[in-house]
């Protein structure tokens, strides 16, 4: 079975898309690195290789944790399966 | 044959060149280095008439002053000085700071003679220089490789136009290199300060010692002083670059952690280094205060007297040095197949668990050991010489 997602850490809340290929309403398999566990998502927009895809709901204002560490914030209301990217995040720095 | 392949596959040795001061280079080049951009016309006409040797063009050399001018001394002093280099022509546009940087490389013992344009013109100059740069090749191409052990390598890191498959794969397959070649005593250096905003503390923590730590820190804090000075909004498509966001990272924390995946999860940095500054504190890994932008981080640490490059890119960056092999390594399946040309190692099979990061790491050594022992680099082959110095600040 193809992994179509990477997880870093178990406390993640992003994932990321590693197949070239995401649509809507795909069912996903991911693979969380740090417990080599595999978990299942439904993408809710279509996501490019290399981005990230909400693991659950993540609020606005809410830290998004990636490698189990802060790196960044929700900047909207973000659903579970969305992509996440510069329109619905932003740095805490600078 | 089979079982010289197989001793050098032993993952402990290579072929080098040792130099006169003990070090040991993996190339054998005669540059022509231009002490300012003025003498730039001159340097490469030499590398023209005389072949086997290469000119190091740059932009800067002429009424830089304090800090700045001693980085472009060290820059150009320590270029000449790295071990890949058996023999320099240094040229200039008046005698006393080409002198200078004369004296410099000539303490490694190395074959180096100076000339000056002013009195002489270009013609006579290049003339001169041209009859020395043709007995440095003679010379040079004479000099024999010969085995050296793996912990005389200095290896330097950095990568570029990272995208999350940098952090996830090509990045660590750098760091578990790093975990095993440290303990066998190589000396090995990162930078990119501006690139560990977000990811700072978890760097510090990767001090070996409360030096070390609070040197970092102050070199960091530093650094963020420049930017909160400049910048004019949150950096975003600059630091990100605008290929860093194309290929999926958002936010400079986030790439942060991605790019601190090199050091690996065991060594620890020994000591801070200033921009292009030799290591002195013996084997061991190292931090330097450079720039994230490849060319000029990669120019300050050839220049600091490491001798080959890891570079793990994610949407593709192109970089190569003139006297620094750049080896580069991506992780991401479309960039290894769109951009084949440029990619010396492939480890996108991680992606797909058809690799693990243990047999990423080993491959990368294996090639590494291969560029050691001559093997050019994909960024040698399209002839990628990207020699830049950094600048602190305005001319006088």
């Amino acid at each position: 079975m193809p992994t179509h997602f990477i997880v870093h850490d178990k406390a993640d809340t992003v994932g990321v898309v590693v197949v070239e290929t995401v649509k809507p309403g795909d069912m996903l398999t991911g693979w969380v690195m740090e417990t080599d566990e595999t978990v299942r998502l439904k993408a809710a927009d279509a996501v490019p290789l290399g981005h990230k895809i909400a693991l659950d709901a993540i609020k606005n204002g809410a830290t998004v944790l990636k490698y189990g560490h802060d790196v960044g914030r929700a900047v909207a209301e973000i659903g579970k399966g969305r992509h996440v990217h510069v329109h619905n995040m932003k740095t805490k720095r600078w | 044959m089979a079982r010289a392949v197989a001793k050098r596959a032993s993952r402990t040795d290579f072929l080098g060149y040792r130099r006169e001061n003990g070090r040991v280079g993996i190339r054998n080049h005669v540059i022509i280095l231009p002490l300012d951009d003025l003498s730039n016309a001159a340097a490469e006409a030499v590398a023209n008439n005389i072949k086997g040797t290469m000119a190091l063009p740059h932009a800067y050399g002429r009424l830089q002053f304090g800090e700045d001018l001693e980085l472009l001394f060290r820059t150009l002093i320590g270029t000449g000085s790295n071990p890949n280099v058996a023999a320099c022509v240094v040229i200039g546009i008046e005698p006393g700071w080409t002198g200078r940087v004369v004296q410099g490389i000539a303490k490694t013992g190395k074959p180096v003679e100076g000339f000056s344009i002013e009195e002489h013109g270009d013609i006579a100059t290049i003339a001169a220089a041209s009859y020395k740069a043709k007995e440095f090749v003679h010379w040079a191409s004479e000099k024999q490789r010969e085995p050296c052990s793996l912990t005389e390598l200095f290896v330097s890191t950095k990568c570029g136009e990272s995208d999350t498959t940098s952090g996830l794969a090509s990045c660590p397959t750098v760091g578990n290199l790093i975990d095993k070649l440290d303990p066998m005593g190589v000396t090995s250096c990162f930078g990119e300060t501006s690139e560990i905003t977000g990811a700072e503390l978890v760097c510090a923590s990767r001090a070996a010692n409360k030096q070390a730590a609070k040197k970092f820190m102050d070199t960091f804090m530093a650094y963020q002083a420049v930017i909160d000075r400049y910048k004019t909004n949150d950096l975003s498509e600059s630091q990100p670059t605008k290929g860093n966001i194309a290929g999926g990272l958002t936010t400079i924390e986030e790439k942060a952690f991605g790019n601190l995946a090199k050091i690996g999860k065991k060594a620890r940095f020994i000591d801070v280094l200033k921009p292009a500054e030799a290591p002195k504190k013996g084997p061991g890994l190292y931090f330097m205060d450079t720039s994230s932008a490849a060319a000029e981080c990669v120019t300050l640490q050839a220049a600091a007297g490491f001798v080959v490059h890891l570079f793990p890119t994610g949407q593709g960056n192109v970089i190569g040095n003139p006297i620094e092999p750049v080896i580069k390594l991506t992780a991401n399946p479309k960039t290894a197949r769109t951009m084949s040309e440029h990619i010396d190692l492939d480890v996108s099979g991680i992606l797909r668990r058809e690799m693990t990061l243990d047999e990423a790491g080993d491959r990368l050594i294996d090639i590494t050991i291969r560029t050691c022992n001559g093997r050019l680099t994909c960024a040698e082959a399209l002839g990628h010489r990207e020699f830049v110095m950094t600048k602190l600040y305005q001319s006088a």
